[in-house]
């Protein structure tokens, strides 16, 4: 099951650029939280902060508090532990090239020191059916290179390898950015389903995606979150001026 | 007042758009021009192609000419026989060669792979990166016969003889530069999203390093390292004052060793028309096994590593 995310005074640099200024936002456990904003307003820098994924970047610094249920990310926990339990789907699908598909899958298990083919076979089966490409790939799953796939059926073959380490959280950054609509649809169903077991955080471009998957919608702008609210009450009535702005489309 | 015309938006119609002719003498001039320089350079790139196989075919046709006759089950399975003496071979220095290469690959390809890991994993932009790296390069240019008298005055001199060992030692030095620094290219090659998939996945930044990046990296790092055997199985300079040469069988890794390059060296040089005749045989027989072992490596290498889209 998904775990609340508590954000409080988030703060990130890249260098000398202060790209996340004091974020405080409450994420609730198992619902999808869409981010939206222009591009370099700071939500790909804010989910890489949940996952402690921003300070691999050697010039990349990170203050303030991420408690993940009563974890406090950056002080309680490794980061290799916490990107065990928050799952990160990417922009681009970044299949392992040299693997199959099936080794792709489980490559969290295997790398972490998981042996026992019973359990890796099972868990690769349940998570291509829960990123629903199971019936696409499951005759030659185990000869066919991951990137030997379209690129619609890799991004579901990541979120499969993310689901296969059993994460708490998911998050998304811009994860149908690349692909095209029918894909991107796939995408979609895909989230509505595994939000009820997973807290997913999804960054996006696209307002319509973000109204038809996510409870909740954030709106950064200029490294600040502006407004937090229900999807609903952001794309109907935003309190702020920019929110509306950029959602009727008069900038960004 | 005479209105603009207004297109559906209600902004002004765009004046017309001048018609751009490219039927004019001089561009119809430009393109003969460019097509012919088109085909001059794509002749000149094959031209050069063939000048690179010239060589390499030549060598190997006249190697068979010169030294397949002198190739029979003696020169497998005998030692060098005294001038005038029929039926020598030079079992002693295949079998020296493969033990002082096995050494030299087995000390100089972990070495030379391990630094390179450093180098593009965790010593970028770092003192102790560049200086090995700058170290890699100068070493690279050391001529064989200076790393030759440096064994020689670091192993051989303080052990009192010369031996297998300190050729092999000879020869990974000189490996080392060539695997460390294609070992880093090829890694700098591994997308950066790749490494960032394996780490997001709660995987420790040594196993990334180790079964994803190395792993995707491989196949260019096993050429490397196939360049680099390459480059030292038809080294003999390293291995005059090293491995030093033996007229009898040896397998000891603390005695003198004979090894092909020598033995050529030592039959072309000699004032013999026999000798000369199985220093050509010999010469074939060095080419041979580089040829062999690289093709048995790409093989091994290409059935290990699953290739994308099959």
């Amino acid at each position: 099951m998904g775990v609340g995310i508590l954000v409080e005074h988030l703060n990130a640099w890249y260098g000398t650029t202060h790209t996340l200024q004091d974020i405080n936002l409450h994420i609730p456990a198992n619902h999808a939280t869409a981010l939206i904003g222009p591009s370099g307003c700071g939500k790909s820098t804010f989910v890489r902060c949940l996952n402690r994924m921003h300070e691999t970047n050697p010039i990349a610094r990170a203050t303030g508090t991420v408690k993940m249920g009563d974890v406090d990310i950056y002080a309680d926990a490794s980061p290799v532990e916490i990107r065990r339990r928050v799952g990160m789907v990417f922009q681009r699908p970044n299949p392992f090239p040299t693997m199959s598909i099936y080794d792709n899958v489980v490559s969290g298990l295997k790398l972490n020191g998981f042996r026992n083919k019973k359990i890796l076979d099972e868990t690769a089966e349940r998570s291509l059916k829960s990123a629903a490409l199971w019936d696409e790939v499951k005759d030659d799953w185990k000869k066919k290179s991951g990137a030997s796939l379209s690129g619609g059926q890799q991004q579901r073959m990541c979120i499969a390898r993310a689901l296969a380490v059993d994460p708490e959280v998911l998050l998304m950054d811009e994860p149908a950015s690349a692909l095209d609509p029918v894909s991107t649809s796939k995408i979609e169903d895909l989230i509505f389903q595994l939000k009820s077991q997973y807290t997913i955080v999804i960054v996006t471009h696209n307002m319509q995606q973000a109204a038809r998957v996510a409870e909740n919608t954030g709106f950064f702008l200029n490294g600040k979150m502006v407004e937090f609210d229900s999807t609903h009450k952001i794309f109907t009535n935003p309190s702020d001026k920019r929110t509306e702005d950029y959602i009727t489309g008069r900038f960004g | 007042m005479s209105s603009q015309a207004l297109t559906p938006n209600g902004t002004p119609e765009p004046a017309p758009r001048p018609p751009m002719n490219f039927n004019t003498p001089a561009l119809r001039l430009n393109f003969t021009i460019r097509k012919a320089l088109n085909n001059v350079v794509s002749g000149l790139a094959l031209l050069a192609t063939l000048l690179v196989l010239v060589p390499l075919a030549a060598i190997l046709v006249y190697l068979f000419y010169k030294g397949f006759s002198s190739l029979n089950y003696n020169f497998f399975t005998k030692i060098p026989a005294p001038p005038g003496v029929e039926g020598g071979g030079m079992a002693n220095s295949i079998v020296g060669s493969g033990i002082v290469l096995a050494l030299a690959s087995l000390m100089g390809i972990p070495v030379g792979i391990a630094a390179g890991v450093y180098l593009a994993e965790f010593g970028r932009g770092r003192m102790l990166g560049n200086a090995i790296r700058f170290t890699a390069d100068v070493l690279n240019g050391v001529p064989s016969i200076v790393v030759g008298i440096s064994m020689y005055a670091l192993i051989v001199k303080p052990q009192l003889h010369f031996s297998a060992f300190a050729g092999g030692v000879a020869l990974a030095v000189m490996m080392i530069p060539t695997i460390t620094r294609t070992t880093e290219e090829m890694l700098a090659t591994v997308p950066h999203s790749i490494r960032e998939a394996a780490l997001g996945l709660g995987v420790p930044k040594w196993r990334t390093t180790l079964s994803v990046a190395l792993r995707t990296a491989s196949p260019g790092i096993i050429t490397g390292c196939m360049l680099a055997f390459a480059r030292v199985a038809g080294e003999t300079a390293p291995l005059l004052f090293t491995a030093l040469g033996n007229e009898f069988m040896s397998t000891s890794l603390n005695g003198p060793i004979d090894a092909l390059p020598l033995r050529i060296y030592k039959y072309a040089n000699s004032p013999f028309d026999e000798w000369h005749r199985v220093a050509w045989a010999g010469s074939l027989v060095l080419i041979l096994m580089i040829m062999v072992s690289v093709t048995l490596v790409r093989i091994f290498a290409s059935r290990g590593v699953l290739k994308g889209g099959n």
